[in-house]
């Protein structure tokens, strides 16, 4: 019944679309078994060698570490300071909740590579460029208003029932959160978690401005390199990068369930 | 709630509350309200060699930015770029929304995973899959040759190669969008105008577009500012030989370290934000 109002020539069309929005990531895994000098499609030979370069490649291996310094930096960050936050905005609603939420989620509206150049132009003077925090503050500004976002509808979502309960009987109101509250919201706070996680894991134009030339990110070397030449590398390195990727959202998925998590 | 916060009187309510917010305040202050203040700013200050920013007020990059022609032509370049790029992505993901807001079940959340499925990978990484895709020895040309065409083509590192990378990467995004947009489609409608004598091509004229309108404005708007705002897709598949807001953004902010300049044009972008907000909520009006 459903399936009788989808005529065949939009059946054809969407499947065409549909090959024409996968195909270049689809590329991209045969292309990392590569065994040629040069960016050739389809590869006339096959080998690990591009795997196996990358671990020669000091700045890429650099990057990784970066990367992955500042993503948990910036993912701890953002749960200590979205969550004190979410919880003035949802719960003791004080001055200007509507105003306070519009506010912090405010920088989403913003194009990167006007917020990079705005940042770096002050934290040239302070002297943040090419550090960890540098680049961890200039990440924060892009995961707060997500996990804000996240946060905040997960508290709301809370029966408030039971911490009224805990109130009644005789619980102080920190004892409510951290023994009501927190438990409760754990999906919440692991789906905002994940997502700060790969947000700055990604996050390549901010990076781009306040990276130096010790200091930079696994897809800021990534676009350096790939702005000189493009070879079979980085496709080794995304298929690694996509892999972290499925493994995060795999974790979050078996948790919490990827509807609940991400796409509310 | 109440009972939860009952011991918390107006004074201390209002001094946890300032204390919790504290952090976020001041992240946000440090990296969002001063910059971009400073940055209005510093779009009315010389630009010294080597990065400097003299102190005075002068209009100076302005009135350079409309003398110059080169600054016309990049922002029509980018204006008209992402306007054809909008529409494009327009026609290549309406199939694909109108699809997934019929299906149902298991089969909708596949497609649905796929769609969002390359929004969790990098924009590098699908600029790099559109290379090995479009480059003279890529699939296409090989492709092409094999069946005897004269190729290469030249595909990437100019217009082409960024109008087909960037449709391509906003089509998550403008999907996305219609489908939110999507809510007044009901299949009862169609229905009717085919019970009623309407040819399928017809009803879709005249009822599926009409009722879809608000998902189509809204992923207009969204697609046409990420595309004017986009630099990594443009930077690369253009091969910097194609120069835009975004790209020369970043040139004089890095290459030549003009900020003022840098900042001027990022007004600019700013403006063009704000003209296509304009532009979206009048055709939202209208079409109410």
């Amino acid at each position: 019944m459903e399936e009788n109002r989808t005529g065949w020539p939009l059946k054809i069309a969407v499947a065409i679309l549909f090959i024409f929005l996968l195909v270049p990531v689809l590329v991209v895994i045969p292309l990392s078994f590569s065994g040629e000098n040069t960016l050739k499609f389809p590869p006339t030979s096959w080998s690990f060698r591009w795997y196996i370069s990358i671990f020669e490649r000091e700045r890429m291996i650099n990057g990784f570490r970066v990367s992955v310094v500042i993503g948990l930096l910036v993912t701890s960050a953002t749960l200590l300071i979205a969550l004190p936050a979410a919880y003035v905005i949802v719960r003791l609603r004080t001055w200007g909740s509507e105003f306070l939420y519009n506010l912090f989620t405010a920088p989403l509206l913003l194009p990167t590579i006007v917020l990079g150049l705005a940042i770096l132009i002050i934290f040239a003077s302070v002297g943040l460029l090419g550090t960890f925090t540098g680049i961890a503050l200039g990440h924060l500004v892009l995961t707060l208003p997500y996990a804000l976002r996240i946060v905040a509808t997960s508290l709301a979502g809370l029966p408030i029932i039971v911490e009224e309960a805990a109130a009644t009987l005789g619980a102080r109101p920190f004892t409510v959160f951290r023994r009501i509250t927190l438990p409760m919201m754990a999906p919440g706070l692991l789906s905002a978690a994940a997502l700060s996680f790969l947000v700055s894991f990604d996050e390549i134009v901010i990076t781009l401005f306040l990276a130096g030339p010790r200091v930079s990110t696994l897809p800021v070397e990534m676009f350096r390199h790939l702005d000189t030449r493009a070879d079979p590398l980085i496709a080794a390195i995304a298929v690694l990068m996509i892999s972290l990727t499925l493994t995060v959202v795999l974790i979050v998925h078996r948790s919490v369930g990827l509807s609940k998590g991400f796409l509310r | 709630m109440a009972a939860a916060t009952d011991d918390l009187n107006g004074g201390n309510r209002f001094g946890l509350a300032t204390a919790l917010l504290t952090p976020i305040l001041l992240v946000n202050a440090i990296v969002f309200v001063v910059p971009i203040v400073n940055l209005l700013r510093i779009s009315f200050n010389e630009a010294l060699p080597g990065g400097g920013i003299g102190p005075a007020f002068t209009w100076e990059n302005w009135i350079k930015l409309i003398e110059d022609s080169f600054y016309l032509e990049i922002l029509l370049r980018s204006v008209g770029m992402s306007a054809l790029i909008t529409f494009l992505t327009l026609l290549c993901s309406y199939p694909i929304a109108l699809y997934l807001h019929r299906a149902s079940g298991a089969w909708r959340t596949f497609l649905f995973v796929l769609v969002i499925a390359p929004l969790l990978t990098s924009a590098v990484v699908r600029t790099y899959g559109w290379i090995a895709m479009l480059a003279d020895n890529g699939l296409i040309n090989n492709a092409l040759s094999w069946f005897g065409a004269p190729t290469p083509f030249r595909l990437v590192f100019n217009m082409t190669g960024i109008i087909i990378g960037l449709t391509e990467i906003l089509m998550p995004y403008m999907i996305l969008a219609l489908l939110a947009g999507f809510g007044r489609l009901d299949p009862r409608c169609e229905e009717a105008a085919l019970t009623l004598g309407a040819k399928p091509l017809q009803t879709f004229w005249r009822i599926v577009i009409p009722l879809t309108a608000p998902g189509i404005a809204l992923g207009c708007f969204f697609c046409f500012v990420l595309c004017v705002s986009s630099f990594i897709t443009p930077r690369i598949l253009g091969g910097g030989r194609v120069f835009l807001l975004a790209t020369e953004i970043y040139d004089q902010a890095i290459v030549t370290l003009n900020w003022p300049g840098a900042a001027t044009l990022s007004i600019l972008v700013l403006v063009v934000f704000g003209a296509a907000l304009v532009l979206y909520t009048r055709a939202l009006r209208r079409l109410d």
